[in-house]
């Protein structure tokens, strides 16, 4: 696996001469390297900076210092902007923003149209896109009769039908019920699993934190910690001191551990939590 | 006493038209005074339907709705009257800011409901207080303020008309937990000064089990369920096949008792199952002692 994105020393500051802040800087001085193919969730509260981040990735912002690079190509480089924002697809928090076409097939062909790849081929990326999402079916539909979980999943297929090598998810489920969340959640997970592009899901819900191969925290505009879910939510205490939650289960074990019971460090999902308490409840007895 | 009734109520969208879709059927429940009920349901399960029945944006098909024991569509003409005893506040309320001023946003509907310029400042005040908004952030224009500010800004505009019945449709949605913990204890103080009927429609399991005397669950333009948090939450298997999910620490709770231990599954937040696993250890630990 090589890097895919370089952030170096990345400073950013809105330049908006309205802003009381505007001498304050959204973002301080970030060093982070994603890797190809890797599933990374970017956690932190409103206002921490992610989105800011995330936005730089496809040089919907530029650095105010710093640099970013993705495969190379630094963002500030005009000549790159379309190689760039061709290799990464961008997916934002309301569905019903994002969504241009009265069909659903009209709306996943949008991209591919507009990068002037020939209709035959079209059809086969929108069909294997349709596909990779579980949308097919709902191919002939129109999108506003469609849940919000799978818009959604359009919005995606959409984004994969232009290949991308990489897909920047910015709170995709925030506006979706807990079945909604699973169908968007899931279809990425295979996305990656399966082609092996790489995924960036930026989220405040910390039960789709676990699921990735690495969390990096954002706080006041700097990487506050960074690693494998394990490493970060063991981290129990530091998270709550900087406004983050911890998977109730995950708190429940802490809690537990901090009477002196014997548990494991850390567990991330509700099985993980239930195999540690039955554990130590039978060994108790 | 109950507040609002529905008995057997039935809508359906598009009546007589190729699209005609029933989003409630034969709905009939009460809700008490002084009452903090939760609303749950999967996407299109007809929550926001049934709400929007309350205050009378949506009329029913058949059935009737009841408020303080009087059917709200006796009269049509004088349905405004409803809508400032329910006070209803949608789904990213923030996009529907508009004046110049959050204190004149805020501001807009006591007046509207015909109050004095006295009272109207009163209440403007008194609503700005229960969501945490400072003096200072009246005096600026709503688009000045924070995503978080903006929300509670338009919630406080809902507040003001001091109605008797309030409805929040996902007031939380995309805050972040700490905003999230906040915006609640704030509507759960609001609840408990004003003691009036709220009713919070909310995708968060963990928030509704938290804070809901008892819970409606809807699926597929029915109800589904009425009870107290710990009776719905004890029956994860069906919520689940609603497309509906226990807080996670229920499920930890359900996975336990499945593998023989007995615990109580009515758990719904991690101190009250930190309790429980505790005095599971207590007790077997003086077994052992024994």
């Amino acid at each position: 696996m090589g890097s895919f994105i370089e952030v170096k020393d990345l400073y950013f500051k809105y330049d908006d001469p309205e802003d009381e802040n505007k001498n304050e800087f959204a973002l301080n001085g970030i060093n982070l390297t994603i890797e190809k193919g890797s599933f990374v969730a970017v956690v932190g509260h409103n206002g921490s900076g992610k989105s800011t981040l995330a936005k730089h990735f496809n040089s919907l912002y530029l650095p105010t210092s710093g640099d970013v690079s993705v495969n190379g190509m630094n963002t500030k480089d005009d000549s790159h902007l379309f190689d760039i924002r061709r290799s990464i697809g961008l997916v934002l928090q309301n569905p019903d923003n994002q969504i241009v076409a009265g069909i659903v097939e009209d709306d996943v062909a949008f991209g591919c149209e507009n990068l002037g790849i020939p209709p035959k081929e079209i059809r086969k990326r929108v069909d294997d896109a349709l596909k990779a999402v579980d949308m097919y079916e709902y191919r002939l539909h129109s999108p506003d009769k469609l849940s919000g979980g799978q818009k959604q999943r359009v919005a995606i297929a959409g984004i994969i039908a232009m290949e991308p090598e990489c897909i920047v998810l910015d709170e995709p489920t925030a506006m979706l019920d807990p079945q909604g969340r699973d169908e968007v959640i899931s279809a990425v997970m295979k996305l990656n699993r399966e082609r092996g592009i790489t995924v960036i899901i930026i989220t405040h819900y910390m039960e789709e934190a676990v699921l990735a191969d690495r969390v990096v925290v954002i706080d006041k505009g700097r990487v506050f910690l960074d690693g494998t879910p394990k490493e970060v939510f063991s981290q129990v205490e530091m998270l709550k001191q900087h406004r983050l939650d911890v998977p109730q289960g995950t708190e429940l074990v802490y809690k537990l551990r901090g009477c002196g019971f014997e548990l494991p460090k850390c567990v991330l999902d509700e099985n993980e939590c239930a195999d540690a308490i039955e554990k130590l409840l039978k060994g108790v007895s | 006493m109950s507040v609002i009734t529905a008995e057997n109520v039935t809508f359906t969208y598009g009546k007589g038209t190729s699209f005609e879709r029933t989003a409630l059927s034969g709905v009939s429940f009460s809700v008490e005074e002084g009452e903090f009920l939760g609303v749950i349901g999967h996407t299109g399960s007809g929550k926001s339907t049934l709400v929007q029945m309350f205050n009378g944006l949506l009329r029913p098909t058949s059935g009737r709705i009841l408020l303080n024991g009087k059917d709200i569509w006796e009269q049509p003409k004088k349905i405004r009257e409803v809508r400032f005893k329910v006070g209803m506040v949608f789904q990213y309320p923030e996009h529907q800011l508009f004046e110049e001023t959050v204190y004149k946003d805020i501001s807009f509907g006591p007046k509207n409901k015909g109050m004095s310029e006295e009272e109207t400042d009163k209440k403007v005040r008194e609503a700005a207080g229960f969501v945490g908004l400072s003096e200072e952030l009246l005096k600026k224009s709503p688009f000045e303020l924070s995503g978080g500010e903006k929300r509670r800004a338009a919630i406080a505009g809902v507040i003001a008309m001091d109605p008797d019945v309030l409805i929040l449709d996902e007031p939380t949605a995309g805050l972040d937990p700490l905003g999230r913990d906040a915006l609640l204890s704030e509507i759960v103080t609001y609840h408990k000064v004003r003691k009036n009927t709220v009713l919070l429609v909310s995708h968060s399991m963990e928030d509704i089990a938290r804070i809901s005397d008892r819970i409606l669950v809807m699926n597929n333009g029915r109800k589904a369920m009425l009870d107290t948090s710990e009776n719905i939450f004890s029956q994860g298997a069906e919520l689940e096949k609603m497309g509906l999910r226990v807080p996670q620490i229920t499920k930890v709770m359900m996975l336990l008792k499945q593998r023989g231990i007995s615990v109580n599954t009515g758990v719904l937040t991690v101190e009250q199952a930190f309790q429980e696993i505790l005095s599971c250890l207590g007790c077997c630990g003086e077994t052992k002692k024994w």
